[in-house]
């Protein structure tokens, strides 16, 4: 599975049929240890051109190890090819492979030039320019993201606030290590839940790290696998929760923006009009789910399901969602 | 017992090998997890230093905010959680949230003491 002979063949034959029988494949390299799916990037070399692509595949090419709330690279592959025609930028998808094919259940989609480390991002020259840009960039990406009519979509799971707030709370006390700053988290949000915003459909995991930008701004969105029918100010938040900050607290947004502008141009460009206020809520539930998903990989480790050091140590970091849930709670009805 | 070397002499030894001696020689995966190895390592020698006062005095926070006295900083905290959880205390009892951001305060000190969040409280 680590090496990519099993998949080199298929891969090739697809080519053939896709970019002429003269292409090759060339520099066939795993990207990702993911346990949920491997990425591969690749490039086919055909005539005087090389197309920089990436594939995207169930371990082994089964679909059996991914997790339950995940959506398959099916769905993930036509929420592509949707978010794409709505005008969003995505990588183009260029082959859906099925499960019990020669590939394995996979797709194939363009390798879009950019960075996704949050760090290098946040500090390297090169993207100046784009920190400028990236703020009103994200605001109308997810403009354009929760416009899109649900209706003719695939079908997706359905995850509001409150579904959430049930699903995580019920992990929590699975583990039996009471929490004080969670517990009150969990019982802040219950007691202060918002009305319900019409469903959208919602990203998920929209943050740095997820994003591909390039000297000019965001350059594409990626890792669908957690998209779901939701509320819109869920990924709002998400990009804000300061473990996506990456060290710079002080910008809101992901570390590079301030609030209010991306939610201007959020409206600007045909979202509800939204103040950082409302935000706050869905900030503080964001926190305590990265806080639950590290209790959730620790105790992979507490298991025995995976021995290593750093499931052990990632327990280490419930802490740091702790004090950013102290500092939302301090925050509340303080900023602009 | 005796504790030449002590428990943190021990540790302090370890870490050095993995830094200097077994990281160098690692490539890839392996390196990564010998720098995860090292920085728990340093987890645990902060955790030496920090815990024993730091909990001893979260004891007695828990103790004057519930009223009661109880054998651990642990159970104290179950009783917490479930005032909180049945809405006897929230947000604005007085005390509780101060109490509860000098505990975490005091347990990043330990888990994560360059996280940027604690840099954010301390203000």
């Amino acid at each position: 599975m680590g090496n990519g002979i099993e998949i080199e063949k298929p891969l090739t034959e697809w080519a053939h049929a896709h970019f002429g029988a003269a292409s090759r494949v060339e520099g066939l390299k795993r990207l990702s240890g993911g346990a949920s799916q491997e990425t591969w990037a690749f490039d086919v070399a055909s005539k005087d051109t090389t197309h920089p692509l990436i594939l995207r595949r169930a371990p082994g090419g089964v679909a059996a190890a991914r997790s339950s709330e995940a959506v398959s690279l099916a769905t993930e592959a036509a929420l592509l090819g949707a978010t794409s025609k709505a005008g969003v930028r995505v990588p183009e998808v260029l082959h859906v492979s099925a499960p019990g094919t020669a590939l394995g259940e996979s797709f194939v989609m363009r390798r879009v030039a950019g960075e996704t480390l949050g760090r290098k991002i946040l500090r390297d020259d090169e993207f100046k320019t784009a920190r400028t840009r990236l703020t009103r960039d994200c605001g109308e990406a997810l403009a354009g993201i929760h416009a899109i009519p649900t209706a003719g979509l695939v079908d997706l799971p359905r995850s509001l606030g409150e579904d959430q707030i049930t699903k995580y709370e019920a992990i929590y006390r699975g583990f039996g290590m009471p929490r004080p700053v969670l517990e009150l988290a969990f019982a802040w949000l219950k007691a202060n839940a918002p009305t319900p915003a019409a469903p959208v459909l919602v990203h998920g995991d929209f943050r740095l790290g997820n994003l591909i930008v390039d000297g000019n701004g965001l350059a594409a969105v990626l890792d669908w696998e957690l998209a779901h029918i939701g509320d819109p100010r869920e990924d709002i938040a998400w990009v804000c929760v300061n473990s996506w900050r990456f060290g710079h607290s002080e910008k809101r947004v992901g570390g590079f923006g301030d609030l209010p502008e991306m939610l201007d141009a959020y409206a600007a460009a045909g979202g509800a009009r939204l103040t950082p206020a409302e935000i706050d809520w869905w900030e503080i539930l964001g926190s305590l789910k990265w806080g639950v998903m590290c209790m959730i990989m620790y105790s992979a480790y507490k298991t025995g399901a995976d021995p290593s050091v750093e499931r052990a140590a990632i327990g280490r970091r419930v802490s740091e969602n702790e004090i950013d849930l102290i500092n939302l709670f301090e925050g509340l009805g303080r900023h602009a | 017992m005796h504790d030449a070397p002590s428990a943190k002499e021990l540790i302090e030894a370890v870490k050095a090998f993995i830094d200097k001696t077994a990281a160098p020689q690692l490539a890839g995966h392996a390196a990564f997890h010998a720098r995860v190895a090292s920085n728990a390592l340093a987890t645990v020698l902060r955790e030496l230093e920090i815990r024993p006062a730091a909990e001893a005095e979260e004891k007695a926070r828990l103790e004057a905010l519930l009223g009661t006295t109880g054998d651990s900083a642990n159970a104290l905290n179950a009783q917490l959680c479930e005032a909180i959880r049945s809405g006897k205390m929230d947000l604005s009892t007085a005390g509780l949230l101060p109490h509860l951001k000098s505990t975490t305060i005091a347990q990043l000190s330990v888990d994560q003491p360059g996280y940027s969040g604690l840099r954010s409280a301390a203000r």
